[in-house]
C-alpha cells in the first residue's frame, strides 16, 4: 500500500490560484485506506474549494488511481463535465497524479504528499518494511528487511549506534539488526550473521523503471531486455 | 618516530591519540594539538565529519600530519561518499603518504548539523575494509587493475558495551574475516566487562594478527560522565567511577578523570588485556601527554 498524507489545504489552495473549474479525483485503493483520497476526503475537498468560490465540475473515486486506462476511461465518459475544467486536483499518490497527467493536457495538481510503501499494521497505523530494491535478500535476514528497516540500510549487521535494541536515530524505533538477530536465533540460523553480504547493486533498477510482461520469454525490464 | 603499523607489529603496547578537525579554517589550535601529540603517540586518528557535523576534512588533516612527521590514522565513513568517492579518496590518501585507514559506518545525518542531507551508505564498514584490502592487492573494488596499488594498514571499530552484544560480535567477526588489521573499540570504562569482551573477541580472531586497542575517552567531570552514560549509545560508565568523580570538588574532577584514564591504561598494559589503547579527550587534547606520563607510557 502507498502511504500518503494530505497536503496542507493552504498549499493546495495556493496551487489552485487562478483556476476556477476544478475536477477532483480520488483513489479507491491506497488513498481510501490512508484516508487521503477516499469518498469522504474528496467530498470534504469539494466543500472547501466551493467555499473559496471555485466550481467543482466533476468528482470521482477512480477504482485504482494509478491505473492509467481507468483514469482515461473515466475522464472520457465524463467529457461533458470535464471538458471545460481548467484544473485537475488529484487526491492520491504521485503515481495517481501522473495517471491523470497521462489522461489530460490540462493543469494537474497533487493534493497529497506520498510517503512510502507501507504495511497496514492496524487501521491508520502504517509501517515501511520494503523499499522494492529490485533484488530481495531477506531470505538470509529472517524475512526482516535491513535495506528498509535499518536507518542506514546496512547489510552486514548493526552499526555502533544501537542502544538498548533501538536505533541511534530514534529511541522509539527498533534497531533492524536487533530484530533480525532475534529472528535468526529463533530459527536456529544465527550462522547467517557470519556471511558477508555484498553491497547492493543500486542499478538493478535504473530509474525510471519499467517492466513489460507479456508472458514467458517476453518480459522486458527497462528499455532493453 | 616509527609508524603506527610498526608499533602494532612490534608487540609493544600501542598508544594512539585523536584530533578533531575544526568547523572552519582556523586551524591554529588543531595544529598545536597535532604537534603536542604526534611524538607522544604512535598514531593520531583524524575524525571524518564526526557526529555527522560538517567540518574540515579528515584527508587534508591526515596529510598535514604526515607533513609534520606524525603518523595519521585516516578515519573514513560510508555516510558521505559512494564507492567511487571512497576509493578515489583512498587513492588520494595513499598519494599523500597516509597508510592507516580506520573504516567506519558513520553516524546518520539526522544526528548532525545537516539534518536534511541525503545519506549514502552505499558501502558499509565491512565492504570498506574489503575494499582497502583489494586496493592493497592492486585492484579496485570491481577488480580492475590499479596502476599502482595501495599499502594500507586497515582498522575498524567495535563496541564492547553494545546492547545487545551478540549481533555486534557477529559484525566484529565479519570485520575480522574481511581482513581488518587492527581494532579500536568504542570507549570502555568497566575493566571487568572489557576483559570478558576481550575473551570473546580473542576466540573470534584467534589465528590472525589482529591487534586490539581499547578506546578510552577521558572523563572530564561528573556531568560529562553522566551524559556519556545517558546519551551515547554503547557507552557504560559504572557507578563506582561516577562516585569517584563525585568525591572531589567540581574543579578537581578533570584531574580525577585523568587519574582514572591513566589507571586504566596501566591496568590494560600490565595485565596484557589488549594490545594498546586509543585515548581521546574530545576538545581537551592538551591533557593527554600528562595522562600518558601518569600511566608511565614513554616514547
Ligand atoms: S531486500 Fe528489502 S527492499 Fe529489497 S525487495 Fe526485499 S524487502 Fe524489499
Ligand atoms: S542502530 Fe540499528 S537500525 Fe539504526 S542505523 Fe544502526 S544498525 Fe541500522
Amino acid at each position: 500500500m502507498i502511504i500518503s498524507k494530505k497536503k496542507p489545504f493552504e498549499e493546495v489552495a495556493e496551487d489552485l490560484e487562478g483556476l476556477s473549474r476544478i475536477v477532483i479525483l480520488g483513489c479507491g485503493e491506497c488513498a481510501t485506506a490512508t484516508r487521503t483520497g477516499g469518498p469522504e476526503e474528496v467530498a470534504e475537498m469539494k466543500a472547501k474549494l466551493e467555499e473559496l468560490g471555485k466550481s467543482v465540475v466533476f468528482t470521482e473515486i477512480v477504482h485504482t488511481g494509478c491505473h492509467e486506462l481507468d483514469v482515461k476511461r473515466i475522464l472520457r465518459q465524463a467529457k461533458d463535465q470535464v471538458g471545460d475544467a481548467d484544473g485537475f486536483l488529484i487526491l492520491s499518490c504521485g503515481a495517481g497524479t501522473q495517471a491523470a497527467r497521462a489522461a489530460t493536457d490540462k493543469r494537474v495538481i497533487p493534493g497529497c504528499d506520498p510517503l512510502f510503501l507501507g504495511n497496514i499494521q492496524r487501521s491508520m497505523d502504517f509501517m515501511e518494511k520494503c523499499s522494492h530494491c529490485g533484488a530481495c535478500i531477506i531470505d538470509d535476514t529472517g524475512a526482516i528487511c535491513p535495506i528498509t528497516r535499518c536507518a542506514k540500510g546496512l547489510v552486514n549487521g548493526p552499526c555502533g549506534g544501537t542502544s538498548h535494541g533501538k536505533c541511534e536515530i530514534d529511541p522509539n524505533m527498533d534497531c533492524a539488526w536487533t530484530l533480525i538477530f532475534a529472528q535468526l536465533k529463533r530459527e536456529g540460523r544465527e550462522d547467517k550473521m557470519t556471511k558477508i553480504n555484498p553491497p547492493k547493486d543500486w542499478n538493478v533498477i535504473r530509474h525510471p523503471a519499467e517492466l513489460m510482461d507479456r508472458g514467458p520469454d517476453k518480459q522486458k525490464m527497462g528499455k532493453e531486455v | 618516530m616509527g609508524t603506527y603499523r610498526d608499533a602494532c607489529k612490534s608487540g609493544q603496547f600501542v598508544v594512539s591519540g585523536e584530533v578533531g578537525p575544526p568547523k572552519g579554517t582556523n586551524v591554529a589550535r588543531m595544529l598545536h594539538d597535532i604537534d603536542l601529540l604526534k611524538d607522544k603517540c604512535d598514531g593520531l586518528n583524524v575524525t571524518d565529519n564526526q557526529s555527522a557535523v560538517m567540518r574540515l576534512g579528515s584527508l587534508a588533516v591526515s596529510a598535514e600530519i604526515v607533513r609534520r612527521g606524525g603518523d595519521p590514522i585516516f578515519q573514513t565513513t560510508c555516510r558521505d561518499r559512494n564507492r567511487l568517492g571512497l576509493q578515489s579518496d583512498l587513492l588520494s590518501a595513499s598519494f599523500c603518504g597516509i597508510t592507516n585507514v580506520l573504516c567506519l559506518t558513520g553516524d546518520h545525518p539526522v544526528v548532525g548539523d545537516h539534518k536534511q542531507a541525503k545519506s549514502v551508505f552505499d558501502f558499509d564498514s565491512v565492504h570498506l575494509i574489503q575494499c582497502c584490502k583489494k586496493m592493497n592487492a592492486g585492484t579496485d573494488w570491481e577488480g580492475n587493475a590499479l596502476d599502482g596499488g595501495t599499502d594500507f594498514f586497515v582498522g575498524a571499530v567495535v563496541t564492547p558495551e553494545a546492547d545487545p552484544l551478540e549481533p555486534q560480535m557477529y559484525k566484529f567477526a565479519c570485520k575480522v574475516e574481511a581482513g581488518a588489521d587492527f581494532f579500536q573499540t568504542q570507549a570502555v570504562y568497566d575493566m571487568d566487562n572489557f576483559q570478558r569482551f576481550m575473551e570473546q573477541a580473542r576466540e573470534i580472531y584467534a589465528g590472525t594478527d589482529v591487534k586490539m586497542m581499547a578506546g578510552l575517552v577521558v572523563l572530564t567531570g561528573l556531568g560529562m560522565a553522566k551524559y556519556m552514560n545517558r546519551a551515547v549509545p554503547g557507552i557504560f560508565v559504572p557507578d563506582a567511577l561516577l562516585e569517584e568523580l563525585g568525591s572531589v570538588a567540581k574543579e578537581d574532577q578533570i584531574k580525577k578523570g585523568m587519574e582514572i584514564a591513566a589507571r586504566h591504561i596501566a591496568f590494560l598494559r600490565d595485565n596484557k588485556v589488549c594490545d594498546g589503547v586509543h585515548v581521546m579527550a574530545i576538545g581537551k587534547e592538551e591533557i593527554i601527554p600528562e595522562i600518558l606520563d601518569m600511566a608511565g607510557v614513554v616514547r
